[in-house]
């Protein structure tokens, strides 16, 4: 079963397009990490999935239950949705306890309450206020009271963006971890592709108000659509696909040719020879790898991850290849 | 699922009720504005040949007179304190808004009774100089401006001294480091920069002198508010009266509109940042003295000496051989000032929830459309806004009866239904004012939490909205509620028969000179009117500190 259909979602904002002719499917334990640049839609996206916005044209099923279709839409308190904001907005007049069973009837309440704060491992905490929570503390309470009614759906609008990046990774795992044990399909929006990549069963990738690619982490990231979703979501190198496949080894067999081919800099690597036809243009030090940047005969540039063992003098006249094992990629432009 | 019936509809009911909260504001002035469409020819030429003339004359002279005195002495104040350093000059930053608490109807008889012709200072002045020696004329035009002038500077002070501490000051500091001495840099960059601040507070202060009928009546002044009382009082002919209130509406755009010339295309912004005011020098020897002369001097003329002169004619009227009659009649006038006060707190509160939480929940536009149309509720001057409810209360009275329900008496003119409407009309704006501000102050992320998590409008209003917003609705009440004690002439205009206020029985003893007898009511009038300024007072010191 489906916890979540859109089909044909589209919202505007006095004229401007915000999301664009929509449509996923959520499955119904799916953790799907919704990423694109800032101003993309998918904040617009989301708030329409809770209700707080209506669409202007297309559905929104729920369970199975049409919410919106674009005349009709259950307000949010009708949705079983749950939201997380990325300031957390937890109600500063209430306590942690009060907070979390600000959604739950009163009958199961407390029980409730308990097992929400034991879930997010912050059980003794009841009294307590908002303001005297530290930020990850926040997060989790944030968390709890979304999870505490049962929500059906959970949105999460980038709910790590606050957190300081020490703790960010940690309290995002968590969170994964949290919402896979209850089971509970989950959308997290996000801007940074990393947190998307790394927490997401699926990935989609919005642009401009469409998604333009909704897929695994791994095929998003290794078989982009297009040269879009490529730079976004890792770094890359895109030439076009005759001059790649003639300076640079191991492109032209295999793959089929496309416009251009992306070489992400853990794709390539290089071997010194005093007549190689490339050579190193740049080094640039990142800890524990070196990244080259080689420029090719045709001018063109592509960068290349090395250990920090290897220590190659800018200058050096090398020759590219793919990497073995790594299969080239052909995206079209845009 | 536990809706049954769509989003669209919930917004829909939520803008439609904050539009007709701004329909009950809105159209009173509306039917006043439309009876000059039916132009009663008889009136015209009738208050033409009478009155009208001298009327239009004295209202342009008095309000012109006080707009230009308020913007010297506010302007000139604000300066002062804000710029310079001398004795007192903190105290009297937060002391001089303390005559936001003298209604004009207290300060105007003090006056009078002070300086005019039977008062201590002619006396005085007639036993140095002889019996015919010359002393300026208390009971005319100038000294009701001189009595608004003191009465209403704190508006100009106010908004003056917010602009020079939020806006003013990092563009003064930048003129003096490009080599401007402090009076070029003042007269440069400082006064084209608060000019609109200063322009906004002497248009409500024009606003607040057109409303006024009564204290002008002290001074013998004319204008063309009174004109309106007088024809309502003497004839209860609703077209007349509601045909010469379009001209006060008249000189309320006038106001208005001087305010935007004023204003020019400067709009109000905050420059941001720490606001830290311009760096105050220090004045010494007698210009020292003479400033804190100069701010004393005014505290003590338009508040301290007034309250000092209050209590000993209240200390000396109880302990009189006459006994305390005033004493017995006392809880009576009380009793329908706090009937006013309560009815007009609950409307004008509820109101304001009503309307703030529109802003949340119903369409955009129109909730702020509606809000914007109650805050005008404010600038419309008391003459107009009696007649036009008086208008709208007949038209309603009419409507009933063509629909076969004859209310008899519902809306007759002088119920308390009547005058509650007419204060709702006017303070329905400061007390919607704090509460949006309130409520605007909850992140919509909460307000969208709330939601998700089941809470439909009304009860994510109630568990969220209020609580959060708890102190701004208690100041909504205050400021509502303490307008609604202070005001005079919507009530003079409108009170049922016999329903007295505090205010009315001040102006109805000071009226008759029996000024020592009026101390009492007018001094408890100016304590509860204190209660809000020494909120914003705190506040001030708050944001200067």
């Amino acid at each position: 079963m489906t916890a979540l259909r859109v089909n044909g979602v589209s919202k505007r904002f006095d004229g401007a397009v915000a999301v664009d002719d929509v449509s996923f499917e959520l499955g119904d334990h799916e953790l799907l990490a919704l990423v694109g640049p800032s101003g993309c839609g998918k904040s617009t996206l989301l708030r329409i999935l809770a209700g707080l916005l209506p669409t202007e044209t297309g559905t929104v099923e729920l369970g199975g239950q049409v919410v919106d279709d674009g005349r009709h839409a259950v307000p949010p308190e009708g949705r079983r949705v749950g939201l997380v904001f990325q300031e957390h907005a937890l109600f500063p007049h209430l306590t942690v306890a009060r907070n979390i069973g600000f959604g739950v009837r009163e009958g199961d309440r407390a029980a409730r309450v308990g097992e929400m704060l034991d879930l997010v491992g912050l059980a003794g905490y009841d009294g307590r206020y908002p303001h005297e929570l530290s930020g990850g503390e926040r997060q989790r309470v944030a968390l709890a009271r979304a999870l505490a009614p049962r929500p059906a759906l959970l949105l999460l609008d980038e709910p790590f963006a606050s957190l300081d990046p020490n703790l960010r990774s940690r309290v995002r795992d968590d969170v994964a971890a949290i919402l896979r044990s209850t089971q509970t399909p989950a959308i997290l929006v996000t801007h940074d592709q990393n947190e998307a990549l790394a927490v997401g069963d699926r990935v989609a990738v919005m642009r401009a108000g469409r998604i333009v690619q909704i897929d695994t982490p791994e095929r998003v990231f290794h078989e982009p659509v297009n040269r879009f979703v490529a730079a976004f979501m890792g770094e890359a190198s895109f030439l076009p696909w005759e001059v790649a496949a003639g300076e640079i080894a191991g492109i032209g067999d295999g793959a089929a040719p496309a416009p251009l081919a992306m070489v992400r800099p853990d794709d390539l690597t290089f071997t010194i020879e005093p007549d190689g036809a490339a050579s190193i243009d740049a080094a640039e030090f990142r800890g524990s790898s070196w990244c080259y940047t080689v420029r090719l005969p045709s001018g063109g540039t592509v960068r290349s991850l090395q250990s920090h063992l290897e220590r190659v003098a800018v200058g050096s006249r090398v020759t590219p290849a793919m990497r073995p094992g790594h299969v080239p990629v052909g995206v079209t432009d845009d | 699922m536990a809706s049954t019936f769509g989003r669209r509809w919930g917004t829909a009911s939520w803008s439609l009720s904050a539009v007709v909260a701004a329909l009950l504001v809105v159209v009173p002035v509306g039917m006043l504005a439309a009876s000059i469409l039916r132009p009663s020819p008889d009136v015209w030429s009738q208050q033409w040949r009478t009155r009208l003339p001298g009327e239009l004359v004295s209202t342009a002279i008095l309000l012109s007179g006080v707009a230009v005195g308020a913007v010297l002495l506010g302007t000139g104040l604000a300066w002062l304190v804000s710029a310079y350093e001398f004795r007192g000059a903190r105290t009297f930053g937060w002391m001089l808004i303390l005559p936001f608490a003298m209604p004009s109807y207290i300060l105007g008889f003090l006056t009078l009774s002070t300086f005019g012709r039977t008062g201590p200072i002619q006396d005085t002045w007639r036993s140095w100089f002889g019996r015919d020696a010359w002393f300026p004329e208390v009971e005319s035009l100038t000294g009701a401006i001189v009595a608004f002038t003191l009465v209403l500077y704190p508006y100009v002070y106010l908004l003056a001294r917010a602009a020079l501490r939020d806006q003013a000051a990092g563009a003064y500091h930048a003129a003096r480091t490009l080599g401007a001495g402090p009076t070029e840099a003042a007269r440069r960059v400082v006064l084209p920069l608060v000019r609109p601040a200063i322009a906004a507070g002497a248009a409500v202060v024009m606003m607040e002198t057109l409303t006024d009928f009564a204290t002008v009546q002290y001074f013998g002044v004319d204008t063309v508010s009174v004109g309106v009382f007088r024809i309502w009082n003497g004839t209860y002919d609703r077209n007349a009266a509601s045909e010469i209130a379009t001209l006060v509406l008249a000189f309320a755009l006038i106001a208005i509109g001087l305010e935007r010339i004023g204003r020019g295309r400067a709009r109000f912004g905050q420059s941001g940042g720490a606001a830290a005011g311009i760096e105050r020098r220090m004045l010494t020897g007698w210009r020292s003295w003479a400033a804190t002369a100069v701010c004393g001097g005014v505290v003590v003329a338009a508040f301290a000496g007034p309250v000092v002169q209050l209590t000993i004619w209240a200390v000396r009227e109880q302990t009189g051989d006459r006994g305390t009659p005033l004493l017995d009649q006392y809880p009576g006038y009380l009793w329908h000032s706090l009937q006013l006060v309560f009815y007009t707190v609950l409307i004008c509160t509820v109101v304001a929830v009503a309307v703030a939480n529109a802003r949340r929940f119903g369409g955009r536009r129109s909730t702020q459309l509606a809000s914007r149309a109650i805050a005008v509720g404010y600038a419309v001057p008391g003459p107009v806004v009696g007649i036009g409810v008086i208008l709208t209360m007949v038209a309603v009275d009419r409507g009933l009866e063509a629909i076969g329900l004859d209310l008899p008496g519902f809306v007759a003119t002088g119920s308390l239904l009547v005058l509650v409407y007419a204060y709702t009309v006017r303070f329905l704006a400061p007390g919607l004012s704090a509460v949006e501000s309130g409520v605007g102050q909850v992140p919509e992320e909460m307000t969208a939490s709330a939601r998700t998590l089941g809470a439909a409008p009304l009860e994510t209003a109630r568990r969220v909205h209020l609580p959060l917003a708890k102190a701004s609705l208690f100041s909504a009440a205050v400021l509502v509620g303490v307008d609604a004690l202070k005001e005079l002439p919507i009530v003079l205009l409108l009170r049922p028969l016999g329903f007295d206020t505090l205010p009315v029985w001040v102006f109805n003893l000071a009226s008759e000179s029996r000024y020592q007898q009026a101390a009492l009511p007018a001094l408890s009038i100016i304590v509860v009117a204190l209660i809000p300024v020494f909120l914003l007072s705190r506040r001030l010191d708050g944001a200067s500190r």
